[in-house]
């Protein structure tokens, strides 16, 4: 019964949300509902689960729309519902918590990028911009390295690992700054925790002033967060070569060497360039200690 | 009841629930409250801004937790995942018992994110009840369980709510978490007296109350949690207390959220509903 029922739960709704009258096989709802739900004097049976079927809906398509704001933006609002319940509707929730509803998001609009279309590139780097910030809010953090825990260890031997709520992008658009832009313009949406009742439909087809799409532009940047709030931090093309051959495990001096040596700038103190970044990067926490 | 094995021996007044639109007030004002109840899910994360909040919460207030993702109900096996982030975040409360709510909501590992009404039968009730069983034993906390709203009834149900949920509760040796303004949505939406379910539960079990505002439409009432608590629930409530005693009772507010004041004025008027019925009984 349990199954049957999540199955009819995850149906998307009709346009004018609605449950959809025919099951899977073409048979009437109506008769599959009946089977295992009772009428009463007001609600058939079909409208009874037709209640839990909206619910389900709205609360999901709420929680995207809410989490996604940026890439709301890039594909418009209309279509993100439709893309959003597409999404839902292969990728169910796999996790007790709705901070993961996205966490297939990227993977799904690689998959099936006309859901973006023309947008694609903009779209997937606003996505993994946008999953950036979820790990950055609450992802676990490990203590900090201090000066003493790598004084004896030269630099050719020493690997130094990153905070796990640190996400390093290499991206083709400046997603920050039209994210900023985006979130000016929208208030704070809050979100019902405890109730199970849901009722009115999500918040979509809201008109809003249109941000001007972000021009293309290669951006590094790092996420993450410092006294636990969030940031976004543009680096370097060779800070972020840095950063990301540590992640990999390489030690200080091989990506030092690595990202100097690709480097196409020339009038470089490189020495003092480098060690300003790795003492940004240590002020930050983001080096840390293997559990 | 007042103190008691199901909500660890604690008499613990008016609560409310924590809510992120009140962190800034809570957390700058530090409002004299009882205590909050927290929704364990929002807390269940490996590090930030929501433990940051908590920790200082904690050093505070007398904090409850209150789950939304548990699914006593659901045929699948826990999710040991989920239980190991509860067992961590129960240890690192200290909450004095913990609720979740009597239904079910995953299916084969895929969520539905709500609380589903169960069919009310013999099997389904000693399924839950194990269910309840090994997640106290696994937890080490006392479990209190809360019945749902709903707007569906099961052909297979073999007995009323109250019945079912007097059955899982004696079968799991758990409290109740006594949802009075879910009784009234129920008792609505189902067409039965809702104060023959507050007279026919194991009153000795009841660890917790909530109330909470709902929403009347034209064919049902839904469990809204976005208004203040109604007439009808306040009548309940007194005659909930007169029935259990003077109980932890704690008031939902999950949407449209007013201001902190407003939150708390309104659960304060649990306080008056209180002594009045305790009066009455006493005298």
């Amino acid at each position: 019964m349990q199954r049957v029922m999540a199955s009819a739960l995850f149906r998307p709704l009709t346009s004018k949300w609605g449950m959809q009258k025919r099951w899977v096989d073409g048979a009437p709802m109506e008769a599959l509902a009946s089977k295992f739900i009772k009428p009463n004097d007001r609600l058939n049976s079909f409208e009874r689960l037709e209640i839990y079927n909206r619910q389900y809906w709205f609360r999901v398509l709420d929680c995207l729309y809410d989490d996604y704001p940026g890439l709301r933006a890039v594909v418009g609002e209309r279509r993100f519902m439709k893309m959003a319940t597409a999404y839902l509707t292969q990728y169910p929730s796999d996790s007790f918590t709705l901070r993961d509803l996205g966490n297939r998001l990227e993977q799904f609009l690689r998959a099936e990028p006309h859901w973006s279309a023309p947008r694609e590139e903009l779209a997937l780097d606003m996505v993994r911009f946008e999953w950036a910030q979820v790990v950055a809010f609450d992802g676990p953090a490990h203590p900090p390295l201090t000066p003493d825990d790598i004084l004896d260890t030269p630099p050719s031997k020493l690997q130094l690992r990153l905070q796990p709520y640190l996400t390093l992008l290499e991206l083709n658009f400046a997603v920050d700054d039209f994210l900023i832009a985006i979130k000016k313009r929208e208030s704070d949406v809050l979100r019902g925790e405890a109730s199970n009742a849901m009722n009115s439909a999500p918040k979509a087809a809201v008109v809003r002033k249109r941000v001007r799409y972000p021009k293309r532009e290669k951006v590094h940047l790092a996420v993450h967060r410092h006294d636990n709030l969030l940031y976004y931090k543009r680096l370097d093309q060779e800070a972020f070569a840095i950063l990301t051959s540590l992640s990999r495990g390489i030690t200080v001096e091989d990506a030092c060497l690595e990202a100097v040596t690709a480097s196409k700038r020339t009038d470089v103190d490189w020495s003092a360039e480098i060690k300003s970044w790795f003492d940004a990067w240590s002020a930050l926490g983001w080096f840390c200690r293997t559990p | 009841m007042p103190a008691n094995a199901f909500n660890g021996f604690t008499e613990y007044g008016i609560g409310i629930g924590l809510r992120v639109p009140h962190y800034r007030h809570i957390l700058a004002k530090k409002p004299v409250v009882d205590w909050f109840e927290i929704i364990s899910e929002n807390f269940m994360v490996d590090g930030g801004r929501p433990l940051e909040v908590l920790d200082t919460i904690l050093e505070q207030y007398r904090v409850v937790q209150h789950g939304v993702a548990s699914y006593f109900g659901s045929a699948d096996k826990f999710d040991r995942e989920h239980l190991k982030r509860l067992k961590r975040l129960v240890k690192y409360t200290n909450t004095p018992w913990l609720s979740d709510h009597l239904c079910w909501g995953s299916v084969d590992g895929r969520y539905t994110h709500d609380l589903l009404p169960m069919p009310y039968t013999f099997a389904v009730a000693r399924h839950t009840a194990e269910k309840i069983r090994f997640a106290r034993d696994y937890l080490e906390v006392p479990i209190c369980v809360e019945n749902v709203s709903s707007y569906a009834e099961y052909h297979a149900s073999e007995m009323t709510e109250w019945e079912f949920l007097s059955e899982v509760v004696e079968q799991a040796d758990c409290g109740i978490l006594l949802d009075v303004n879910n009784i009234y949505v129920s008792s609505q939406n189902h067409n039965f007296d809702p104060y023959e379910y507050l007279n026919n539960v194991p009153h000795h079990r009841v660890g917790q109350i909530h109330i909470a505002g709902h929403s009347k439409f034209e064919k049902y009432t839904l469990d809204t949690h976005d208004h203040p608590v109604l007439d009808p629930v306040w009548k309940m409530y007194a005659h909930a207390i007169q029935r259990v005693g003077n109980t932890a009772t704690l008031l939902e507010w999950d949407d449209r959220i007013p201001s902190f004041e407003e939150v708390h004025h309104e659960a304060l008027k649990a306080n008056e509903f209180r002594d009045t019925q305790l009066a009455t009984t006493a005298s």
